[in-house]
């Protein structure tokens, strides 16, 4: 079979999980609410400086003339702000007021500008790095404090190591690289050779049904036929990150579709530091198929409980570099969207870009914590207490004002 | 319950092979992790102190020369060479993986295997940066492998003061708050307590181990002073270290910032032989070596011993092997992803030119991507407290399926002929082939197929 049947069938397939009776157990009465959340994390540094262009700033021009060639309003969100070029197709989003952004936002994470810590403290949704590293993420702790949740609640997906969903809480995971290549005579024997002990026979039944709700299950007429599969597979996702990121949005949506209310994923390639045009043009338009993708697959109703939250470990300098690229800084945008969100608006208390309001001379100045973002989102979304939203989900933040994210 | 040949190489080694002698008794297995360290030898694996650290040296020059070039006519050049380094390293990473997978695989002192993995994992590492993190093999190396059959406080001492563990827990940001450099910088320089954190929760006395913050920052007062240098040597700088004593555990300790160092030792050298530290170590080891939930009697038989040595590790091994609960024949704990892959290559009996002569690529999606897939990142466990002990955090439908996938799909990969099944149960799990196992050997429509059921079953995946 060729990698490209195999796509559109899972794809297929993936959209009619549904109506398969072995993706409804009874776990679905026990999830603990209806509304759904998708949070994906940005590797690598997203600039929103570029995504969510201020063009209206009397410094934007000069700053950013070099990646944006001018012309910035045509892509006009709000007479201040315009859209990249590779979200462009989600104007309709936009327009229906399901597409929004904060702007000027970080985490506390400040100076060091490590990939590796910026995204510790993002997935941690902690204060900082300097009272112990972290061993649980944010999401996992809010499940912690949410009473009827089981291992199918929430999905980490993806080969990424995902701190945001580490900890003690029942998490789920899946890659779209597994798969599951059994003839019906194997697939029997197995069956059997685990049948004395619970544990394992309990997650061969879940792994073949979630396999076969996927379309994953191919019968391969020899070994040869089986490796191939797996290191085509495996090549595929490699070279053509193209599909890698949609079999994630697509097994999200699958999954949300029944009793999963709380799936998680990364979306790296935002380090820009030489040729961003081009870089950013690519992980803008991933970022842009996977909402286009949630939204279609997920259909109107569940879309209209959704929120989507994408965000990054911090932003990129102000000016551009010497190789047409941007560096480590500090403040970003959030991308938000979802039927449920409250969109066709930039959220933010606009810092400037003169020089003197920059952070550190150099860089988007933080003007609000994206913690506290997130944190309205879980409490208008799922009605978590703010007080455990401000000492157990993110330990120590100060909320502020609600923005009014949700509808 | 004895001492059992068999169940000695699954459950305290890296499994049966057709080709290697299984040890003959609990004294054989010992003396076999006394001996000289042939796999170390034969696999070897750069130090930090040595080739390993000219290479992260190297790297750290060349990233400081790209960025200073950063803007003029020499970044071209600056990058070029960059890439270039950071290509060799990924080789030396890629070396690094194959000689950690033939060591298990190739050795006859599996017990020792075991030990390094796991207190690789009970003094967890991680990627930081760059600059280390293709040669963060030279940790286990360098700390970890010379010290698995000493006294804990040497290996306590070692993987402390590494560089690599240094950088994993923030070291380097922990300054005295009125030491000289804080006082003379512009930045404001303080306690960072991540080491002294993780050192007396995981790597001591555990959780619930009768410490309390006020220690944490004691401790973390004690190690101010000690400073990395191109991230490949630990110093003690006494300029940035906070002038003492500071109460720990309710005693003094260290005064003047000049003998920092001993002072230092001193407290790890007590710590180390703390009856607290040592009882949780003995729970540890029975927990990854027996069971999730071991026998009562067999911890408190190793923590004695541990206790009564002052910390002798081989006394506290020495003290699990003897105990009956620890040949329980049943089938006990789940194989961590390393632990399966390797198992299975030597039940295969996998050449070792084959992984040899591997390429990096085919290293990569033969054992590092799936055993990923299976929930073990290679050299990057996701948090200090490193991998999951528990048998259903490795047995996820994810999990499970990729073993499953592995198991049909690499053999034939690795092997130039597939062994008969039927024979092939007897090299997996001689005398311990359940029934079902064996039906299934004989009844799969193909070799391969048969092979990846005795591989996938849960007479396999536990030991």
């Amino acid at each position: 079979m060729k990698r490209r049947d195999f796509l559109i069938r899972s794809a297929l397939l993936g959209c009619s999980a549904a109506a398969s009776p072995f993706m409804t157990p009874v776990a679905l009465a026990s999830a603990p609410w209806d509304a759904r959340l998708v949070v994906i994390i940005l590797r690598g540094a997203m600039d929103g400086l570029d995504m969510v262009r201020p063009y209206g700033d009397p410094d934007y021009s000069a700053l950013r003339g070099g990646l944006t060639g001018g012309g910035v309003g045509e892509a006009d969100l709000n007479g201040f702000y315009a859209l990249h070029p590779s979200m462009e197709p989600l104007r309709p989003l936009w327009q229906q007021g399901s597409l929004g952004f904060a702007h000027a936002v970080s985490t506390p994470y400040r100076d060091q500008r490590s990939h590796f810590d910026g995204q510790d403290l993002l997935e941690a949704g902690t204060v900082g790095l300097d009272q112990g590293r972290s061993r649980d993420g944010w999401l996992n702790r809010l499940l912690q404090c949410v009473p009827g949740v089981s291992g199918e609640t929430s999905f980490a997906l993806g080969r990424d190591r995902m701190l945001l969903m580490r900890g003690d809480a029942p998490v789920s995971t899946w890659a779209p690289e597994s798969d599951l290549n059994l003839s019906p005579q194997a697939r029997l024997l197995l069956e059997m050779v685990s049948h004395d002990d619970p544990l394992f026979s309990g997650a061969v039944t879940d792994a073949i049904h979630i396999a076969e709700s996927l379309g994953l299950i191919d019968v391969p007429e020899t070994a040869l036929d089986a490796q191939d599969m797996v290191s085509q597979r495996m090549k595929d996702n490699r070279k053509d990150a193209a599909n890698g990121h949609m079999l994630l949005a697509d097994f999200a949506a699958a999954r949300l579709k029944e009793e999963a209310r709380i799936a998680a994923f990364s979306l790296n390639g935002w380090d820009t530091h030489k040729g961003q045009k081009n870089a950013i043009n690519r992980a803008g338009a991933q970022l842009a198929e996977v909402i286009g993708g949630l939204h279609d697959n997920l259909g109107p109703e569940i879309w209209g409980k959704t929120v989507v939250l994408a965000m990054t470990e911090f932003g990129r300098t102000a000016r551009i570099n010497g190789s047409a690229g941007t560096d480590h800084g500090t403040g970003s945008a959030m991308v938000m969207a979802g039927g449920a969100l409250r969109g066709g608006q930039v959220w933010s208390d606009w810092p400037g870009l003169a020089e003197a309001d920059l952070y550190a001379k150099r860089d988007l100045m933080p003007t609000r914590d994206v913690r506290a973002h997130a944190a309205w989102t879980l409490r208008s979304l799922f009605g978590i207490d703010q007080s455990v939203l401000e000492t157990k989900v993110f330990p120590g933040l100060d909320m502020g004002g609600d923005p009014r994210l949700v509808l | 319950m004895a001492f059992d040949p068999v169940l000695a190489e699954i459950r305290f080694g890296t499994g049966l092979s057709a080709q290697r002698s299984l040890p003959n008794g609990s004294e054989d297995l010992l003396r076999r992790l006394s001996g000289p360290d042939t796999a170390a030898q034969t696999y070897p694996i750069p130090s930090l102190f040595g080739e390993g650290g000219v290479e992260v040296r190297l790297y750290n020059e060349l990233l400081r020369a790209r960025n200073k070039a950063r803007g003029t006519k020499d970044e071209e050049a600056a990058r070029k060479e960059l890439v270039a380094q950071r290509r060799k390293m990924k080789k030396t990473e890629m070396r690094n993986a194959r000689n950690i997978l033939l060591r298990g695989i190739m050795s006859e002192d599996g017990f020792r295997e075991r030990l390094v993995w796991f207190w690789s994992d009970h003094f967890t590492i991680g990627p930081r940066n760059q600059q280390l993190r293709a040669n963060l093999a030279s940790y286990a190396e360098d700390a970890i492998r010379p010290n698995v059959a000493g006294r804990f406080a040497d290996l306590l001492w070692a993987a402390e003061i590494h560089p690599i563990m240094q950088v994993y827990l923030d070291q380097q940001r922990n300054f005295g708050p009125n030491s000289v450099a804080a006082q003379k910088s512009k930045k404001q320089l303080g306690l960072n307590e991540n080491l002294a954190r993780e050192m007396l929760e995981l790597h001591t006395l555990g959780v619930g181990g009768g410490y309390s913050q006020a220690d944490v920052t004691g401790l973390a007062g004690l190690l101010t002073g000690l400073q990395i240098e191109k991230f490949t040597q630990t110093v003690f700088k006494a300029r940035t270290a906070e002038p003492g004593p500071f109460m720990i555990l309710g005693q003094y300790w260290g005064g003047e910032t000049k003998t920092r160092e001993a002072d230092l030792r001193a407290f790890i050298e007590a710590l180390a032989v703390n009856p607290v530290t040592l009882r949780h170590l003995a729970r540890k080891l029975a927990v990854y070596f027996v069971a999730d939930m071991p026998d009562e009697g067999l911890v408190e038989h190793m923590a004695s011993a541990l206790i009564g040595s002052n910390g002798d590790l081989m006394a506290g091994y020495r003290a699990m092997i003897e105990h009956p609960a620890a040949w329980d024949p049943a089938p006990s704990n789940v194989k961590p992803p390393l632990d399966f892959v390797v198992s299975a290559c030597r039940a295969l009996d996998v050449h070792p030119a084959m992984i040899e002569r591997m390429k990096d690529g085919n290293v990569q999606s033969k054992f590092l991507v799936p055993m990923s897939l299976m929930g073990q990142s290679w050299m990057n466990p996701g948090g200090p407290d490193g991998l999951p002990e528990a048998d259903d955090r490795w047995v996820s439908p994810q999990g499970l399926a990729e073993r499953i996938q592995w198991s049909m799909t690499a053999p034939q990969a690795l092997l130039t002929r597939l062994p008969d099944p039927r024979d092939f149960v007897v090299t997996a799990l001689a005398d311990r082939a359940p029934e079902t196992v064996k039906f299934a050997a004989k009844a799969a429509e193909t070799e391969w197929e048969g092979v990846g059921l005795i591989l996938s079953s849960p007479a396999f995946q536990r030991r």
